[in-house]
């Protein structure tokens, strides 16, 4: 009820966070977090080009280096690029198909706590022995050589952020598919809504065999099983099968939601709508079916034989064509239009080139024959990041200025957003190009350092180069916030002017309950729609009425402390004796608080027609 | 139609579980969560048939040495019966007829405790008779988590079926428990799914060798 | 139409230009010395050259839209286009062209690499007639068994140039991977099962490089993944068969001949041999081969894979291995004195079966 309370001490302000089930709040909290996450993985990122700017160089040493590189991967991946898409799914989604809120408010609050206390149980192993040292990948023969509790708070952590993720990945699905606005037809959902359907659709069925296989590692670290052990008869094949049959439908959970953003922005800022809006929609669908069908191009090199290496090489390259579709279909959504070059728009139109040079370096990765020469170098490290930061980064930086005053009713300043963007690129381009021929000439991906006269030098010192700029640009976006913040000049419904769909038809930052009335959905772009007509406002398709909204609730976070509480446990069961107190203790608490949720009757409450009327005479007074 | 709402049996409509919009929004959701299960039980059962029979040496004992039929053919009874009564149970919940609904799922519960008894006596069983425990092999570590999931899940339901009898019992049934209900027996009705799976994967094609 | 010709070979020779000019003839993939590599590079090229056509599309409407479709006033509104069935059916249909002209030769060229059945052939001894080596990676270093000669040596592989060399991949502790850049591409040494394939080394290019490759681990495998190097010693077919000769006629361990070293020796035999063997037979079971075998180390071209070969730098790995390569399985295994290690140092110098 947080329009209704007027000015509110800290402690108020930190509990109502703690307790919301409102979509827009949990997506501060993941933009908070997973900017939190990103910012520490681009210093662990900034720890590597250091190492790595000269040839035997001493900055950390090779053991510290390895959980700084597997720090860096887990952490951009799962808790910073992820959340914040989530987070900005949260925040737009279901403005987008004009609903109050999504399917399962509890349920979302539920994912984020878990995603939290995830990542800081993960995190808390730089503090207590030392963080996992077995790359992101955690390729189980390693990861079960590997020595201290490094490796056990990378599956308990994971683990439970993992539940989170699944979660939220539900909500969404069941949020598109029952909760669209009148008239909101599949067909006339904007394609960030697309993308986050079909992500979500991805979370689904690409989690639980990266729940099983970190269950498998968790048993056998912990727990004496055989897994992953052959000379128990076990077989560390099954880890990379398990862990790649979720990891490829990731890369794709990550990037579909980044081609919706950018498909609004694009359309958006060239006044048009977007073109091939139909073929856009299935090549989505279609990247996500096909994202499960080449897990094994990540192990051509495993030895699965050549037919299983040509199936999946033939398989990966298909996947070229839709996202062909897409790059073409942007360029001509911008073709005839009327293009106006805001900070998010700079992002949408430097992507289509950048994430161009990943798409194509992942058909040549595509070729398996070659590929044995790429794998494993800095031939892909530089690809996955043409593909990451140049297609996911960038959709994240572009959303954060486009929707920055959608959720905070404020605008980030556009000139230090255009600094931001321009040291981004040229330091994008500037560490990664280079690590192309790195690779080629022979450089293995995970080396803690590299020997003088072996060609590496340059290429290796230029990256690092490159890397500052990053970090540089990070920095100018953090103070543009802050300096923002601070200003706080507030703006109306449409802050860009060139807004076409339903999130942009109502306040900046919009009431908790969202819509006053439901709008009526006349045709893709309705907000635009109506603009056009001369109206100002959305056509209600309801009378004005009671809203009945969701209570909020302090047990999602109870259940995420309670799993936290019990991870420890786990993994001090063998060391300590008080781990299995602790960890049937920490179960307990998870346990209670679902059952406290099962039998206390939560009906929600009401908002009457009597004080949405009222708050609107408030406003205009 | 409102969760809230005092129902009787004439306003008490055909589909209780999605009269409201909680409901439909719970029962999709559901279906989803049991589709992310699917895939948790697909890559259980994939790792079970590699790592089948995987021991370190001759003198452990495989699959065709530990199954026996008589025990596991009653244990798929039970639980196939026990997903019968669980229909039943549906069956009175959508005629509003609360008590028969609690009889049924009482039965439902009695079976589905009778099942878990027996996979107790089973592993321990296994574990005493032929030293096939968690860790002596490989295949003991796939056997016990394929099968152990299944169990969890088996408990899991159980207490979840007993909590909503008991914490419904005197107020009867309402469009905002019915759902639960419903659920509940949704969710049964996968364990016992599941379990035909591992009927036929782990023991048939285990004796058969 | 004519000048446009001409602008059509510019990417073909800037590519190539590109590719060919980098890094280390002993290291670098895009200078191929053999004929796996030359097959994946023929296929870098391919791919690369249709990508960089695909790329000077995008990139020419790209500058176009920029130019042209600049906002002009405030308030143009642009006619609302939904698509176009005829050019969302070219940019679908042409990419499936070019994908089907690249993955004919991908798929003809992975079951080429992939034909080990020279191998599988076994004449009357029951051995293969063409050279087989067995590769097992190791925590940090690597071992080569050559099972019909019946010999082993470590960290240095030696290599007959011009002719196929067949290889059986694995690991005995955690999953490495095994790869020469100039030569072909890894394969991964696993720990469930043996992994095979191929390489042929040219003799042109071997000379070029100096006779000598390098190659590197390229799975991550612990703090030393970074340095676990080995070389590799291309030589012509006469030289190779000499080796051979010379290493099967090592039956007995070396006797040291100065007194230094014959006091290096006795410490040794004390101290290091557990692990360490001296002369070449692969009759030890693996798991009894703990270290590289040190038969031939006088004539290694480095020291613990990395260090340049000689009497100082072998020492001060003997002093402090963990120095470095942290994480080795040497640290702590012996306790010798300065004196000792000079001795030791004394004998390994001279085990050499070729001078």
């Amino acid at each position: 009820m947080s329009t209704y309370a007027q000015k509110k001490g800290v402690g108020a302000v930190l509990w109502d966070y703690l307790t919301t089930v409102d979509h827009k709040k949990i997506a501060i909290l993941y933009l908070i977090a997973g900017g939190f996450f990103f910012v520490l993985g681009g210093l662990e990122a900034m720890v590597i080009r250091i190492q790595l700017a000269i040839p035997d160089n001493n900055f950390v040493s090779a053991g510290f280096y390895n959980e700084v590189l597997t720090m860096h991967g887990t952490t951009m991946i799962f808790l910073a690029a992820m959340p914040i898409l989530l987070g900005f799914m949260n925040a737009v989604m279901p403005l987008q198909i004009g609903a109050r809120d999504v399917a399962f408010p509890f349920l979302n609050a539920l994912g984020f706590w878990l995603f939290l206390f995830g990542g800081l149980f993960l995190n808390l192993s730089w503090f207590l022995g030392g963080a996992p040292d077995a790359g992101w990948t955690s390729y189980a023969s390693l990861s079960l050589a590997s020595e201290g509790h490094g490796i056990d708070f990378y599956a308990l952590g994971l683990q439970i952020s993992g539940f989170g993720t699944l979660i939220g990945g539900i909500n969404f699905l069941v949020t598109i598919i029952n909760m669209r606005a009148p008239g909101m037809t599949y067909m006339r959902m904007p394609l960030f809504t697309w993308t986050t359907f079909v992500a979500s659709a991805l979370i689904l069925f690409a989690f639980p065999p990266l729940t099983v296989g970190i269950f498998f590692l968790t048993f056998d670290r912990l727990f004496g099983a055989n897994f992953f052990d052959p000379t128990m008869g076990g077989n560390t094949v099954i880890w990379e099968h398990l862990f790649w049959i979720f990891g490829h439908p990731e890369v794709y959970i990550l990037i579909l939601p980044a081609f919706g953003i950018f498909s609004e922005i694009i359309s958006t800022f060239s006044r048009k709508r977007l073109f091939g809006y139909s073929s856009m929609v299935f090549a989505t669908v279609l990247i996500g079916f096909l994202g499960f069908m080449v897990w094994a191009h990540h192990m051509f090199t495993t030895g699965l034989g050549p037919i299983a290496n040509s199936i999946f090489a033939v398989a990966t390259m298909a996947i070229a064509v839709p996202t062909g579709i897409k790059i073409f279909n942007w360029l001509f959504t911008m073709w005839g239009g009327s293009i106006r070059f805001t900070t998010p728009m700079l992002y949408a139109v430097s992507f289509v080139p950048s994430f161009l040079l990943g798409g194509v370096t992942g058909v040549m990765l595509a070729v398996a024959a070659a590929d044995y020469q790429y794998h494993d170098t800095y031939f892909v490290v530089a690809h996955f990041h043409y593909v990451i930061v140049g297609g996911v980064v960038l959709a994240i930086l572009a959303a954060t200025h486009f929707y920055w005053p959608k959720m905070f009713g404020t605008m980030l300043n556009e000139f230090l957003g255009k600094i931001t963007f321009w040291l981004f690129l040229i330091g994008f381009h500037l560490t990664f190009f280079i690590q192309h021929f790195l690779g080629l000439m022979g450089m293995p991906r995970r080396i803690f350092t590299f020997l003088p006269n072996q060609g590496l030098e340059v290429g290796n010192v230029v990256s690092t180069v490159g890397a500052f700029f990053m970090a540089i640009a990070v920095i100018i976006l953090l103070i543009n916030i802050v300096i923002t913040s601070v200003k706080n000049v507030k703006v109306g419904n449409d802050p860009w002017g060139d807004g076409r769909s339903l999130e942009w038809a109502i306040a900046s930052p919009p009431p908790f309950y969202n819509f006053k009335q439901l709008p009526l959905v006349r045709g893709l772009d309705p907000y635009w729609i109506e603009k056009m007509e001369g109206k100002k406002e959305m056509t209600p398709a309801e009378p004005l009425g009671d809203i009945h909204m969701p209570n909020n609730s302090f047990i999602p976070f109870m259940i995420s402390l309670g799993l936290f509480i019990a991870a420890f446990g786990a993994m001090y069961r063998l060391d300590y004796s008080w781990g299995l107190p602790v960890l049937i203790l920490g179960l307990l608490v998870t346990l209670l608080s679902m059952f406290t949720r099962s039998i206390k009757d939560d009906h929600g409450f009401h908002i009457h027609k009597e004080d949405l009327i009222d708050e609107d005479k408030g406003r205009k007074a | 139609m409102h969760a809230e709402e005092k129902m009787t049996n004439e306003t008490w409509p055909a589909s209780p579980e999605k009269a409201t919009l909680e409901a439909k929004n719970k029962f999709l959701g559901f279906w989803f969560f049991l589709g992310g299960e699917t895939v948790l039980f697909a890559s259980l059962f994939a790792t079970y048939l590699a790592l089948k029979d995987k021991v370190p040496t001759a003198d452990h004992a495989l699959s065709k040495d530990l199954f026996e039929m008589p025990l596991v053919f009653l244990m798929t009874m039970l639980l196939l019966t026990s997903s019968l009564t669980s229909v039943y149970a549906m069956h009175h919940m959508k005629n509003f007829e609360f008590k028969k609904m609690q009889l049924w799922l009482g039965i439902t519960v009695l079976l589905g405790l009778a099942f878990l008894g027996f996979e107790i006596y089973e592993f321990n069983h296994y574990v005493h008779e032929y030293h096939h425990s968690f860790t002596s092999s490989a295949f003991g570590s796939a056997f016990y988590t394929l099968v152990g999931f299944h169990g969890g899940h088996v408990a899991f339901g159980l207490l979840w079926i007993i909590v909503l009898m008991i914490r419904n019992s005197k107020r009867g049934l309402s469009l905002y428990n019915a759902p639960k209900f419903y659920l509940a027996s949704l969710y049964w009705h996968f364990i016992d799914v599941v379990w035909v799976f591992i009927f036929t994967v782990v023991y048939l094609m285990g004796m058969v060798g | 139409m004519k000048r446009l010709g001409k602008w059509r070979l510019l990417p073909l020779i800037a590519v190539i230009a590109l590719l060919a000019g980098c890094g280390e003839p002993f290291l670098s993939a895009l200078q191929p010395a053999g004929e796996v590599a030359q097959m994946q590079y023929d296929l870098m090229v391919l791919s690369t050259l249709i990508m960089v056509g695909v790329i000077a599309i995008v990139t020419v409407i790209f500058i176009v839209v920029m130019v042209r479709f600049r906002r002009k006033s405030k308030d143009e509104i642009p006619k609302q286009v939904e698509g176009s069935h005829t050019l969302e059916i070219l940019w679908t249909v042409i990419p499936i062209l070019l994908l089907l002209v690249l993955a004919v030769p991908t798929v003809s060229a992975t079951f080429k690499l992939a034909d080990v059945s020279s191998m599988e052939k076994k004449n009357e001894d029951g051995k293969s007639d063409a050279l087989v080596v067995n590769v097992r990676a190791n925590l940090y270093w690597w071992e080569f068994e050559y099972p019909n000669e019946e010999i082993v040596t470590s960290q240095d592989l030696v290599v007959p140039t011009g002719e196929k060399v067949y290889f059986n991949l694995k690991a005995s502790d955690v999953k490495h991977s095994f790869w020469i850049p100039p030569v072909g591409g890894k394969m991964d040494t696993n720990t469930d099962n043996v992994n095979k394939f191929w390489l042929e080394f040219d003799p042109a290019k071997a000379d070029e490089a100096g006779g000598i490759f390098y190659g590197k681990c390229a799975e991550l495998c612990g703090p030393s993944h970074a340095l676990m190097d080995f070389k590799v010693k291309a030589l012509p077919r006469a030289e190779f068969d000499q080796w051979i000769a010379d290493m099967q006629s090592v039956t007995e361990p070396v006797q040291a001949e100065t007194a230094d070293a014959q006091a290096g020796q006795e410490i040794f035999n004390n101290s290091c041999i557990g692990c360490h063997a001296v002369t070449p037979a692969n009759t030890t079971p693996e798991q009894a081969r703990m270290g590289p075998n040190l038969t031939d180390f006088g004539n290694r071209t480095l020291v613990a894979g990395i260090l340049e070969h000689n009497e100082e730098n072998i020492k001060n790995w003997l002093k402090d291995p963990e120095s470095v390569k942290p994480g080795n399985k040497m640290t702590g295994k012996y306790n010798l004195s300065d004196e000792e290690i000079d001795a030791v140092t004394q004998y390994l110098m001279g085990l050499k079966v070729q001078e």
